[in-house]
């Protein structure tokens, strides 16, 4: 995938190699030995915080306990069965503000939480299946439309073919996992493990993926409607906010999801295009994740520009700690001004205006400075964006849907990023992908026995 | 999927996980609450006669390991302190609301018969699956001449067997004391008096701390403390021999036993089906961590089922006993020796010491120059005790490996060492 924006830059110096070595597991993977003590280390609380604050519900005492008992496909089972993606949201989770967050070891006298995500990544690294974990009960003879085959789209669809239905999901990409495949830091989803996941969560049979099927494009909402009982639509956010300055689309200004995708998909990383110098707007995972693989592909100067103080910034103090660690310069208090473009017209840099807060307002001291960069990656968040979809009611511009996940259309159910509730996680959406399919068969079941 | 359903002489059970009577077994809240849980049958809490015994305050102590982990359990808590009436009309309740669990009730009352005869129609009354008599208490009752005073007289305990056979059709399962010298003489009376099954163990006699600011042991009840009952983890490997020397005893072969003690965890299971019994009790495990500790039992042992091919509990159930024998039989030729594995060794220094102070001095420590440690193994000075594997932190570092000898089977009868030989 070539990044038509970036592609007056140079490419790295740096071999293939050595680029994808710096792309290794953020957090290596527990050795056996380390599980057995880290495993020793959780209290087995009852009513155990951590599950309460994890998005999907897993029961993290009780898997804990399986591994320490050295029953590890009992661990990845009770994981498997809340969260069927528990894979990576083992590597992807910021479980320093969930399950970690959450437990009792934190405390002041206690110093350091049980590592649950790497705990979770042991499970599942070393379960040993002679076939999927999990078998279809009877068949239901319904048959339901999955639109996007994102983490949503695929837990909803997992548990709907659990449960004896027929799934067929449409995706307008060429490959299957959403942000999962797209979108995620590839030093936290290393090498093709997101294809991998997929293989295995449909190996349960009952799921068939149609590519290339763009809802608003070549699908159209009512097809669904005629051909399946039910719908579910887990779209994802697919708008990349705009900054509403002139000079946005000149060459060297892009959204920072494009590149990371170009980044996730390319096999020849010496062939990505990255600029000396680099400046990323924004204060959320997705700015940290992009200033971060920049300067890991070799960009020498990289500043994060953030229009408030870091303690404001959705990045969790653990990401910003990723980002000081690969030596990104963080400046808080500054709020773009102006594109600096250069005579052809590509950027060179950035004017910031400096920010203070002034009667619980953020504005803008009138004080200027400028930060020189061949690329500015925008990361100031994504918008829901899907031509034919006018006919369901929306919560600011994500899809309304009550807490069954139906939508205002009857038979049409929406979850994951697209929908207003909670916050956009992998875990979240597979949450939504989960609880949603239980509703659609709920409510199916219901007709079927009103008939 | 392995089938964990039980026919314990008798009784049926959806699961072989029982819990022994005690707390948890108190009364009809909690037993609902663990069948829900998914338990497979109770012990319900010991009756006696009424009126109820009273109970003092401060009842648990505990012997804890480094992590403050429990290791061991005493509790000096004597019979159910609830009225007879209550507790019939509550397990006849139960037992009609969850007719596929097995309930058995715990009985402990004088040693005259008139005291049983009476007793167990009202037991049969409740519904209840079977009898078990509590001939193991340790403390309290003891003194009142019940309990362990009973079951370490093997002729009380045949004599009050008997009656309790002649009164009631129930199973009678005759729960024995671990207080004696060998377990082996009161299953027999068991057997002898018509049990239809044993179970064991009671809880040992035990103080388990002391304060000594008060000079008083633990738990303390005013300004002075007594022996209690212990049990949980740390009784585990003796519950486990006890319930070996009973199911490979000639004289009570096929008696059908139920294990107890310091079962916690799907192996803990595993092992003592193994060794015998046909059913499992727990008491203390879920004393510490409630009963949902049932679920990982219940998944552990049915995938380690599946995975050596058991389908059934009966299939695996005495597997090790043939294997359990006398030193006598052990063979004399042959032999292990240590092996560490250097690339796993973190260089503590916990075998050395522990061979070169109180084994046979057969690990080298070599120290490096740059301060980087060495351990080897003197493979000719190698008694193959197992001291340095137990003593290593590292699971697997430390393995005994067996060596070809070339030597055939040859045991202590047979070996000329032996002044008193048998064989040639
Ligand atoms: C850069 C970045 C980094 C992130 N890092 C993390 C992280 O570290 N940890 C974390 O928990 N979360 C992270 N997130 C958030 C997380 O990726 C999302 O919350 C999650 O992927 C949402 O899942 P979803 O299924 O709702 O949507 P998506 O993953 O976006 O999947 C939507 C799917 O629908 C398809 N689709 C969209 N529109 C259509 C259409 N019209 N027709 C057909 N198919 C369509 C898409 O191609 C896609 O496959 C990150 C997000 C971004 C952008
Ligand atoms: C507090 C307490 C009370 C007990 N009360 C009884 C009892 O009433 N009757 C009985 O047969 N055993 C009683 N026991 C013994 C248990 O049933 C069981 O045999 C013993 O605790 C060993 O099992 P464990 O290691 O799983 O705890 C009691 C144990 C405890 C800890
Ligand atoms: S909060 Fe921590 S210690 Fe408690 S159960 Fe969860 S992981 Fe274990």
């Amino acid at each position: 995938m070539m990044i038509e924006s970036l592609k007056h830059l140079p490419r790295p110096q740096l071999s293939n190699a050595e680029l994808s070595g710096q792309f290794t597991d953020l957090a290596p993977a527990l050795s056996a030995r380390q599980a057995i003590i880290e495993s020793a280390r959780c209290l087995y609380c009852y009513d155990a915080p951590c599950t309460r604050s994890c998005p999907s519900e897993i029961d993290v005492a009780g898997f804990i306990r399986n591994i320490h008992d050295g029953d590890i496909n009992s661990a990845a089972h009770g994981i498997l069965k809340q969260n069927i993606l528990g894979g990576s949201c083992a590597r992807v989770c910021p479980t320093e503000i969930l399950c970690e967050d959450a437990c009792v070891r934190n405390h002041h006298a206690e110093g350091q939480p049980v590592k649950i995500g790497l705990l979770q990544r042991y499970a599942l690294d070393h379960m040993k299946f002679a076939s999927h974990p999990f078998t279809r009960a009877a068949t239901t003879g319904r048959k339901i439309a999955v639109v996007g085959a994102g983490p949503a789209g695929l837990s909803c669809a997992h548990r709907l073919a659990m449960l004896g239905n027929d799934v067929v999901i449409f995706e307008a990409r060429e490959k299957p996992g959403g942000l999962n495949e797209y979108g995620i830091a590839k030093y936290k989803l290393v090498g093709d493990f997101a294809q991998k996941e997929v293989e295995f969560l449909l190996a349960i049979g009952g799921i068939e993926i149609r590519y290339g099927q763009t809802l608003g494009g070549n699908l159209r909402l009512k097809d669904l409607h005629g051909s399946f009982d039910s719908v579910f639509l887990g779209l994802g956010l697919g708008a990349s906010r705009r900054l509403g300055l002139t000079g946005e689309d000149a060459p060297g200004l892009l959204a920072a999801v494009d590149y990371i995708a170009a980044l996730r998909q390319a096999d020849d990383l010496t062939q990505l295009p990255v600029p000396a110098r680099a400046i990323v707007i924004g204060g959320g995972n997705t700015a940290i994740d992009i200033a971060v693989q920049i300067r890991l592909l070799g960009a020498e100067e990289v500043t994060l520009v953030y229009r408030r103080d870091a303690a404001k910034m959705t990045a969790t103090g653990h990401e910003q700690d990723i980002a000081k660690a690969n030596l990104v310069s963080i400046r808080t208090w500054a709020q773009p001004q102006q594109v600096l473009l250069d005579k052809a017209g590509r950027v060179r840099g950035m004017r910031f205006e400096k920010t203070r807060m002034e009667a619980a307002r953020l504005t803008g001291s009138g004080e200027t400075f400028d930060i020189p960069a061949e690329a500015i990656f925008k990361a100031i968040g994504q918008g829901f964006d899907c031509a034919d979809i006018d006919g369901l009611e929306r919560d600011g511009d994500k899809i309304r849907v009550d807490d069954q996940f139906r939508t205002c259309l009857p038979g049409f159910y929406a979850g994951g990023d697209c929908v207003a509730p909670g916050q956009d996680l992998t875990v979240q959406a597979v949450q939504h992908g989960k609880l949603a399919a239980l509703a659609i068969h709920r409510d199916l079941m219901a007709k079927m026995e009103a008939a | 999927m392995a089938d964990l359903s039980i026919n314990f002489c008798g009784i049926k059970s959806p699961n072989p996980f029982w819990l022994a009577s005690a707390p948890p077994t108190d009364k009809a809240y909690n037993v609902v609450r663990a069948f829900e849980a998914g338990w497979g049958g109770v012990v319900w809490k010991t009756l006696g006669e009424d009126p109820a015994a009273v109970n003092v305050s401060s009842r648990y102590s505990a012997h804890y390991g480094n992590n403050r982990e429990v290791l061991g359990f005493n509790n000096i808590e004597l019979i159910t302190d609830r009225s007879l009436t209550i507790n019939l009309r509550e397990i006849t309740q139960v037992k009609k609301d969850w007719p596929d669990r097995a309930m058995v009730v715990s009985l402990m009352l004088p040693c005259e018969e008139h005291y049983w005869k009476n007793m167990l129609p009202l037991i049969e009354a409740t519904g209840a699956d079977g009898i078990e008599l509590n001939f193991g208490c340790p403390h309290g009752m003891s003194e009142r001449g019940m309990g362990s005073a009973v079951g370490q007289v093997p002729e009380y305990v045949e004599m009050v067997t008997r009656w309790c056979k002649a009164h009631t059709k129930l199973p009678v399962i005759v729960k024995l004391t671990p207080n004696i010298t060998d377990v082996r003489l009161p299953a027999r009376a068991a057997l002898a008096g018509g049990a239809d099954a044993v179970s064991l163990i009671n809880t040992i006699n035990s103080i388990t701390a002391l304060d000594l600011d008060r000079m008083i042991a633990l738990p303390v009840v005013g300004n002075s403390s007594t022996h209690g009952g212990y049990c949980g983890s740390a009784v585990k490997p003796i519950a486990l021999n006890m319930v070996a020397e009973i199911a490979r005893d000639p004289l009570t072969k096929g008696l059908p036993i139920s294990g107890i003690g310091g079962i916690g965890n799907w192996r803990d299971v595993a092992e003592f089906i193994a060794l015998g019994a046909g059913s499992v009790q727990v008491c203390t495990a879920a004393m510490l961590h409630g009963f949902r500790i049932v679920e990982g039992m219940k998944d552990g042992l049915s995938r380690w089922m599946d995975e050596k091919g058991y389908r059934s509990v009966a299939e695996f159930s005495g597997k090790a006993i043939p294997n359990t024998t006398d030193w006598k039989n052990l063979d004399m030729n042959y032999q292990v020796i240590a092996h560490i594995d250097q690339g796993s060794c973190i260089q503590c220094g916990r075998c050395y010491v522990a061979c070169e102070d109180t084994s046979h001095q057969s690990i080298a420590q070599h120290i490096e120059a740059s301060g980087a440690r060495r351990y080897e193994v003197i493979e000719h000075e190698c008694v193959g005790c197992n001291l340095c594997e137990i003593t290593c932190p590292v699971e697997d570092c430390i393995t005994m490996v067996a060596q070809d000898t070339g030597k055939a089977y040859m045991n202590w009868t047979q070996d000329p060492r032996n002044p008193r030989r048998e064989a040639r």
